[in-house]
């Protein structure tokens, strides 16, 4: 099993360590910074720091009000309250008003395990990857967490930024070539293309690997940013490997599987066999058996390789 | 009603006639442009923009530092029309104070046109916010004035609310962040017409006490007759003597003043008169003749 390292403790130490370089950064918090770690910046910049309590929406827009006065807010609570809560602050006032604050989600899908449905956040890539204007990336490690604090701030416009709880598998190093906008090959191959996102990266690696052992050749892509998608790397990869799964933490209604499907319907029309959580809730257990139980399991992502492949048999 | 702006303001001398006089003259050009513009569209908000001129006028034609020729001067005061159904009478102020030409008031609501139905700060010269959905301007208006802290500037923030809109819980977020901050830059004012979309705000979601309301969540608060334009400046110089507390101006006002059948009638919340009705409304917001002897 690869190192593991706490994709929310690297976030918050990058965000206090950019507040160094950049004076615009600003953070607020909901009353959940020492879940977020947004305390790191609180402790370092208290003055450049908001706590507005338990007041979601509100947050927002007070972020909203900072960028309007040339700040770069980094707004700090649950994915799900964020996308959810302050959907209509979001919609309104952030993407129709292209105003650039920068929503830091936390606890992205099943991360915060234990806490229950309450607090998994499984439909807010779909909500958000809606709203026009705004950016949507998914962050797979701590490495590339601390490597987006710096691409989000300077991203011209808002971003939804949706982060782990939890320790997870390290991928990256501080050489892995992020940019918003541009998918990242991971690891060739011909058969098939996984296309992943969050902690479903290190699985879809596992999964490519328990293929190689079958005889199946299996690209993967690391697509980060599920808005705007990239969409290129994803044609060449529908010509080259006939087939694509997707896997991603996250319902698989209106998420990256849509996303791709959606991109790829219209233009390149191959199999896209979809893994995620099922159209349905999940309940409080240990985050990586949860994985397993509800349908992101590596054995969930080797099943779909080889069902899209079947498929393409038939194209 | 109470009126508690305070007695060290020497209102006798301060705001000549000549400059309460030209306002009044003022908001009655406002009113005429909104009741235009609406006619025009025939869709729109006339009520709640009739019952904002007077402020609205005293805003941006006294009491704002602003640029016609620079829209987005960081130096300038901002304004929030956070009951943003009320856009025709700001779209009338700008284009009065210079920001674009009257003319392109009568694109309202039309395609192609920087004038949305609703205040879009993407596109129309001098409008700091987008708004509409209701409830937003305290919370927007509270991170202004903290960029404005932060950066020791010294401009103000003005947010105008409905009445009907202080029922959206969201602004009693913003209430208590503006508080928590101190925010003493910021200044809300309370479009209190009384009158929102499905009927009187007192039977369709009391919001009273208003002033105990605000005043218990921190804020510094006057009341006044929101026609009155001497009190309304008087309450807009007041504000900055207050230190480390946001002020909300409760401002008193009759929804669709100055034409007779929309005064207090929720059914003009939101419509276009006809065409009888336009004439009637022009001649009710036309200046008095002036005697010359």
């Amino acid at each position: 099993m690869a190192e593991l390292e706490s994709v929310r403790v690297a976030y918050g130490q990058a965000l206090a360590e950019y507040g160094a370089k950049n004076p615009n950064v600003v953070v607020l918090d909901a009353d959940v910074s020492a879940s977020t770690q947004s305390h790191y910046f609180a402790s370092k910049f208290p003055g450049r720091f908001f706590n507005v309590g338990v007041a979601e929406p509100g947050m927002v827009d007070v972020a909203v009000g900072l960028a309007l006065g040339g700040k770069v807010p980094f707004v700090n609570t649950f994915a799900f309250l964020l996308a959810f809560r302050a959907a209509e602050q979001i919609r309104t006032c952030v993407a129709y008003s292209k105003v650039g604050v920068k929503l830091a989600a936390h606890y992205g899908g099943l991360s915060d395990s234990f806490d229950g449905p309450t607090h998994h956040s499984v439909s807010d890539v779909a909500a958000m990857r809606g709203l026009p204007n705004l950016a949507v990336v998914v962050v797979a490690d701590g490495p590339e967490a601390r490597l987006a604090v710096p691409a989000v701030a300077e991203y011209p416009g808002p971003v939804y930024l949706r982060l782990n709880r939890n320790e997870v598998p390290v991928l990256f190093d501080e050489r892995h070539p992020f940019q918003i906008g541009k998918g990242v090959t991971l690891r060739p191959g011909g058969d098939v293309t996984i296309v992943a996102a969050g902690v479903m990266v290190s699985r879809s690696l596992e999964a490519a690997e328990e293929l190689r052992r079958a005889g199946i050749d299996a690209r993967v892509l690391e697509m980060h940013t599920v808005k705007p998608l990239d969409v290129d790397l994803l044609l060449t990869a529908a010509s080259e490997t006939g087939c694509l799964v997707t896997a991603e933490e996250h319902s698989v209604v209106g998420g990256l599987g849509s996303a791709v499907a959606e991109a790829l319907s219209e233009r390149a029309p191959v199999p896209v066999v979809r893994v995620g959580l099922p159209d349905r809730f999940a309940e409080s257990g240990p985050y990586f058996a949860l994985l397993d139980r509800y349908g992101m399991a590596v054995a969930d992502v080797v099943g779909a390789a080889k069902r899209a492949i079947a498929l393409s048999g038939d194209f | 009603m109470a009126h508690t702006v305070a007695p060290d303001v020497n209102r006798d001398t301060y705001h000549t006639e000549q400059v309460v006089l030209g306002l009044e003259k003022r908001a009655r050009a406002l009113r005429r442009a909104v009741v235009t513009m609406v006619y025009n569209a025939g869709s729109g908000h006339c009520g709640g923009s009739l019952s904002a001129a007077d402020l609205v006028a005293a805003l941006y034609f006294h009491q704002m530092q602003i640029d016609p020729t620079r829209p987005d001067w960081p130096a300038r005061d901002r304004f929030i029309l956070s009951k943003g159904h009320a856009a025709p009478v700001l779209y009338a102020a700008l284009a009065q104070r210079g920001f674009f030409a009257e003319s392109e008031l009568a694109t309202l609501r039309q395609l192609d046109s920087r004038l949305q139905g609703h205040p879009d700060r993407t596109k129309t010269p001098g409008c700091d916010m987008t708004a509409g959905a209701l409830g937003h301007g305290v919370s927007v208006g509270v991170g202004l004035a903290l960029a404005a802290r932060l950066d020791g500037a010294t401009y103000r923030t003005y947010v105008m609310l409905g009445d009907g809109e202080i029922q959206a819980g969201v602004v009693w977020e913003g209430a208590m962040e503006a508080a928590k901050f101190g925010l003493d830059n910021l200044t809300a004012i309370l479009d209190f017409n009384g009158v929102q979309l499905d009927g009187m705000v007192a039977d369709v979601m009391p919001v009273e006490p208003v002033v105990d309301k605000w005043r218990a969540f921190g804020w510094h608060v006057l009341e006044i007759d929101g026609h009155n334009v001497r009190q309304i400046l008087d309450a807009l110089d007041e504000v900055p003597k207050r230190h480390a507390r946001p002020t909300i101006i409760v401002a008193h006002t009759i929804k669709g003043k100055g034409v007779s059948y929309m005064e207090n009638k929720h059914t003009w919340h939101g419509r276009a008169p006809t065409n009888e009705q336009y004439e009637q409304a022009m001649a009710e917001l036309a200046d008095p003749e002036v005697s010359r002897g």
